[in-house]
């Protein structure tokens, strides 16, 4: 391994393309003869193999470059990255196949210009690095260089793609961590086993904070707390004034902290601080202030019935809630869960994400400081199998709202079923289109189109993963995007600036980078992006696909990262029909000037919101939830009131009644 | 002093009188002609301080303003959650003034200082807080449009500028149930508090500054019925009023609206509310609830349980319980913490009761207890109670607004119900019974807004409060108050290819 690791000795190198130190003729020889060096590439050129045997060939470990400290690349993953490297490049090809004659049989037809010059190229010959003769030294793992120049047609190098993350210093974040324990019963206590766990920074990978993993026994701890206070406890017997006095309170109280409380979200997670302390944590105290108004409106009705009877309907509150929350908008979703259910007068056992558990534990700390009383907000921090699972499965809790992955969705609806039957709120994945006809202003939706996409590094459920755009439109609206993509400033979320950080942990980050090979496979066209950036951390370079079709994984897949497909339409029914072919129904977006349109695709599309003309207009008035396999009830809004109450209906006999 | 002991010789500090002016676009200014009035202090008859008195001058220039701050101005353009977080700030500030309000309401009002403390500020403060949480909860509606091919939804706008007149008996509470909303609806406002009672009205005004408000969403004049309330009922630029007070008002209000821009009328008027005693009540609790219904705030209360009707059965009891209760009634100085009744608010008020209490006598009603004035200074009049009275004697019908009680006996639950209606008001109704068909059957016959079941006055943020027949036509508190402050606006467009209508 050492010996095939680079022997770059000059950072500054990082800001040059290749291309621009050799030539473009020059570099090929080079190149072909950095291959030659290795060893294991000597090999395979000398063999003709079929991909099992190159698996042989080619052990794992002979994969691990020095991106992945931990990590192997799969063969599975190395022949997929071979073969588009193969299928979208012909210079490529006539390389490999001069090297590695006849590996691959590619048919002529296939091979395309030369468009994308070695894009992922060394990580295709698993060499990450190679050496010349003059002293210099290639690192062939980040090829991004040289497209990045061929992509601006350029004589400079233009450096848009931060490597701020490998390049510079990593910014401290002002704030100490100072809540790492589970919340349970108003004290901050360890976990029963004793066991933590480690939070990482996904700029670095590096560990944050040692972390109470919660387990079984704390679960069944926290549902011990969270009954007693809603059976015998003061919360569901205070007026709904009071506590809405207290959830306001807690809204003062995130306003005075939002630095601190931005700044853990930002560490733990990797959204931009800009985006965590202007957008986020204001929202956050809006959304309790938004609850905090309902706790005194919730409404039954009376009701008329056939017959002398007096109907009432009392909402009452549905006892203990269990809240599993995800880590892509740990504080939000943290709102959108614990805000209804207190407005409603429950008691909660909420598990965090594993990869983001601080926030919520500030916010439990500063609830306590509102006064909230004991036992009413427990928060339990660990893994989805062990606390997630148990609190699914638990028979004392009454009620459950889950927001995380389709099929995490489907493990926890079975828990419920197998348990006590607990009625679940899903609030799952989704593969969101977003819809550009002809007569709309490009420009916004090519904005709004990327914001769709690319916010919050591509972490979002709703995001419009994938982007339908008119045929006559369409050139227009690919090399804009495309363009707007390479705009985007990647790099230490923490800076001033930067658009987007790093994705939020290796697993995502591996998977997106599956993603992108899988759309290359696919033949889609890589028009930008589609590796990582900087050799530390999870940053991946903001990737835009053209030509995709419906039958590619990408557009199939919820990816969860930077990649945005652009598809082609032709006409309105069609991209209805198209639209609508997912099983997914979380979200969707139609960019149009024509009413006519606009009210018909939005009834049209099996969607639970369907944005026009703008895009991820998240409101605390505005429910949100998803069709089909996106998930089950409505949070946010009026409607989220409805998860957390039961419906009572009292029925009275009437003797001799005014009126019926 | 023959019911209860007047605390007379108590004395408080009066308040400091800060804001005597006209609050008109974010500034206290004299009324144009210069001139001012005096408002009273019932519990001496002395002049606190003199206000000045707004005409119809004034309320152009008001109305002005709040045309300017509506038509132009950032208040209705603003999320309502920005209104919300201004309404919110301006409930903190009335929190942190507590005292002085509920001081200005008790020498202004002749109210009890205590009380006021406890209830009416924070009440006040709480319908501010409560309509904060509404300001971003107006819904319209997407429509099932019965015509094919046609999609229609409801906006819910502000309505526009409000002119808003209050009564002097819960100054503050009514600046309150009426501002609140129509701030949330995003509304800008004239109020017109009463003469006898303008000081917390233009606290209110000068908190509202502090608050941020944009200038002229909330403009304040002081002055007369008959001049600036006159001016503001017949606006050509007012597009709502909104008026609690008396049903001989209510219907000069609504005259005023008719012959001038037809403007909308929510009306709040008087009361002569039965409260019913059946034979299976808790006699302590039932005499309890009777005297607090007819006599909280000395009887100024438009909701008052005036006329009490005691079942055959527990009539005795609950009768004799009353006068022994009532002796511990304590009638005195509203600053006295161990005062349960002030003075009336004015000498016309407390002519009045006085008058009402001599027709009492005179028609041949029994007066159990009470019946005479207190002391030769102030307005204090001892609680009263009238028994045997019938239903065409003047204290039955009339609204006395004073400590007055006309009680009656009757047999069956029918006959309660039929009595409880024989009124042209229909304001409010207790009834106080263990049998839940006949608190069901009663409750649903009684023609009033508002129906108290073993309690009174359970007046509440969420719960909506108004009139049947003669005692108005609007709802107060609760989210059925914002439909007063909003215009429904109906939107239809075609429909092409939906794929369900």
């Amino acid at each position: 391994m050492s010996r095939r690791r680079s022997r770059r000795g000059k950072e500054k190198d990082d800001d040059l393309t290749v291309e621009a130190i050799y030539g473009e003729n020059k570099i090929r020889r080079r190149v072909a003869k950095a291959m030659r060096w290795s060893r294991r590439g000597k090999e395979i050129a000398e063999e003709t193999v079929e991909a099992e045997d190159v698996k042989e060939l080619m052990p794992e470990r002979l994969f691990a470059t020095d991106r992945f400290p931990n990590k192997r690349v799969s063969t599975t993953d190395y022949l997929s990255r071979v073969r588009n490297a193969l299928n979208n490049t012909l210079e490529m090809a006539k390389l490999i196949g001069s090297c590695f004659g006849g590996l691959f049989k590619l048919p002529a037809q296939r091979l395309k210009p030369l468009r994308f010059p070695l894009v992922g190229f060394g990580e295709v010959m698993g060499l990450p690095c190679g050496e010349f003769e003059d002293g210099y030294s290639i690192d062939f793992t980040y090829p991004i260089r040289m497209k990045r120049r061929n992509c601006y047609n350029g004589s400079r190098v233009v450096r848009r793609f931060g490597t701020s993350s490998a390049a510079e210093k990593i910014i401290s974040p002002s704030v100490q961590v100072s809540c790492t324990q589970l919340l349970i019963d108003g004290n901050f206590v360890d976990a029963t086993s004793g066991k933590t766990f480690q939070t990482l920074d996904p700029r670095t990978g590096e560990v944050i904070a040692d972390v109470a993993e919660g387990d079984a026994e704390d679960i069944d701890r926290a549902v011990k707390a969270a009954r007693k206070a809603f059976d015998k406890g003061p919360w569901p017997r205070m007026t709904a004034y009071e506590r809405s006095r207290i959830m306001l309170r807690f809204a003062d109280l995130v306003e005075k902290h939002s630095e601190e409380l931005a700044a853990l979200e930002t560490w733990d997670n990797g959204k931009t601080y800009q985006q965590a302390k202007t957008a986020e944590i204001p929202m956050l105290a809006r959304l309790f202030r938004y609850y905090a108004g309902w706790a005194d409106k919730i409404h039954g009705l009376t009701v008329p019935a056939d017959g002398n009877y007096h109907v009432q309907t009392l909402h009452e509150p549905i006892g203990v809630a269990g809240q599993i929350i995800p880590w892509n908008f740990p504080l939000l979703m943290f709102a959108w869960k614990v805000g209804p259910a207190l407005a409603c007068g429950n008691t909660i056992v909420l598990k965090t994400a594993e990869q983001t558990p601080l926030t919520a534990f500030y916010a439990g700390k500063l609830f306590l400081e509102a006064g909230l009383p004991p036992g009413v907000l427990n928060i339990v921090s660990g893994f989805g199998p062990t606390a997630g699972a148990s609190l699914a499965s638990h028979m004392d809790v009454d009620k459950l709202a889950f927001t995380g992955s389709t099929d995490t969705g489907k493990v926890i609806l079975g828990l419920a079923a197998n348990s006590n039957l607990k009625p679940v709120t899903l609030e799952l994945g989704g593969k969101s289109p977003f819809i550009v006809f002809e007569d709309a202003n490009i420009n916004k939706a090519v904005e709004l189109a990327h914001f769709a996409l690319f916010f919050n590094q591509g972490q979002c459920c709703c995001a419009g993963s994938r982007t339908y755009v008119h045929e006559k439109v369409y050139d227009e609206f690919v090399e804009k995007a495309k363009a707007r993509a390479l705009k985007r400033v990647v790099g230490d979320p923490f800076k001033k600036g930067i658009e987007q950080g790093p994705q939020i942990d290796s697993k995502q980050f591996e998977k997106v980078m599956r993603y992108i090979r899988s759309g290359v496979e696919s033949n889609a066209t890589l028009e930008c992006g589609g590796d990582q950036i900087g050799n530390k951390g999870y940053f991946i370079q903001p990737t835009v696909f053209s030509n995709v079709k419906d039958d590619m994984l990408i557009a199939q897949d919820e990816i969860f990262g930077p990649v945005q497909s652009i598809l082609k339409f032709r006409d309105v029914d069609e991209v209805i029909r198209r639209a609508n072919e997912t099983r997914y129904g979380l979200a969707a977006g139609v960019f149009t000037k024509s009413l006519d349109t606009a009210n018909r695709v939005s009834r049209a599309l099996k969607a639970g919101t369907v944005w026009v003309n703008c895009f991820d207009v998240f409101d605390a008035a505005i429910p949100f939830g998803g069709y089909k396999m996106s998930g089950n009830g409505r949070e946010k809004g009026i409607y989220s009131l409805n998860n957390y109450l039961q419906i009572k209906a009292v029925v009275t006999a009437l003797n001799n009644p005014a009126w019926i | 002093m023959e019911n209860g002991k007047c605390n007379g010789g108590a004395t408080a500090k009066l308040p400091e009188i800060k804001f005597t002016k006209l609050f008109i676009n974010g500034q206290f200014l004299d009324a144009a002609s210069g001139k001012t009035f005096e408002t009273i202090d019932p519990r001496n008859g002395e002049v606190i301080a003199k206000i000045a008195a707004g005409d119809k001058e004034d309320v152009d220039l008001a109305v002005n303003a709040a045309r300017h701050a509506f038509d132009h101005g950032p208040w209705p353009r603003m999320t309502g959650f920005e209104r919300a977080r201004i309404i919110n700030k301006y409930t903190d500030l009335i929190q942190q003034n507590i005292e002085e309000l509920a001081a200005l309401d008790a020498v202004d009002g002749g109210k009890l200082f205590q009380v006021g403390k406890m209830n009416d500020i924070p009440a006040a403060a709480g319908h501010f807080r409560y309509y904060a949480g509404a300001a971003d909860k107006i819904h319209g509606e997407t429509l099932r449009m019965t015509r094919p091919s046609l999609f229609g939804y409801t906006l819910k706008e502000p309505i526009g500028v409000v002119g808003h007149i209050i009564p002097w008996n819960f100054p503050s509470i009514m600046f309150a149930m009426k501002v609140a909303p129509a701030l949330a609806a995003g509304c800008t406002m004239v109020v017109k508090p009463a003469e006898q009672t303008p000081l917390s009205a233009l606290f209110y005004a000068h908190l509202s500054k502090e608050a941020g408000f944009p200038d002229g969403v909330i403009n304040v004049v002081t002055g007369f019925g008959s001049t600036a309330g006159a001016a503001i009922a017949s606006h050509m630029d007012i597009d709502k009023v909104s008026f609690t007070g008396s049903t001989d008002v209510g219907r000069k209000i609504m005259q005023a609206a008719a012959t001038s821009n037809l403007k909308k009328v929510s009306l709040e008027l008087g009361g002569k509310s039965p409260l019913l005693i059946f034979d299976d009540a808790d006699v302590n609790k039932a005499a309890e609830l009777a005297l607090l219904g007819c006599f909280y705030n000395k009887g100024e209360i438009c909701v008052a349980s005036s006329r009490v009707f005691v079942q055959e059965g527990i009539y005795d009891k609950v009768v004799a319980k009353m006068v022994e209760k009532v002796k511990d009634w304590p009638v005195g100085d509203p600053f006295d913490s161990t005062s349960r009744q002030g003075p009336q608010v004015d000498k016309k008020q407390y002519e009045k009761v006085l008058s009402y209490i001599e027709h009492g006598k005179n028609e041949g009603a029994t007066l159990l207890t009470g019946g005479n004035a207190i002391g030769d200074k102030g307005y204090y009049i001892e609680p009263t109670i009238f028994a045997d009275v019938t239903d065409d004697m003047k204290i039955y019908k009339e609204e006395i607004f004073g400590p007055v009680m006309s009680l009656m006996k009757f047999k069956t639950m029918e006959e309660g119900i039929k009595c409880a209606n024989n009124t042209k008001y229909g304001l409010a109704a207790g009834i106080v019974s263990q049998n839940v068909d006949v608190i069901n059957t009663v409750s649903r016959s009684i023609k009033a807004g508002v129906i108290w079941v073993n309690c009174y006055f359970a007046f509440d943020l969420d719960s909506p409060y108004g009139g049947y027949k003669m005692s108005g036509n609007c709802r107060e508190s609760g989210m059925d108050a914002l439909d007063s402050y909003l215009q429904v606006k109906s939107i239809a467009m075609p429909l092409h290819n939906s794929p369900w209508m």
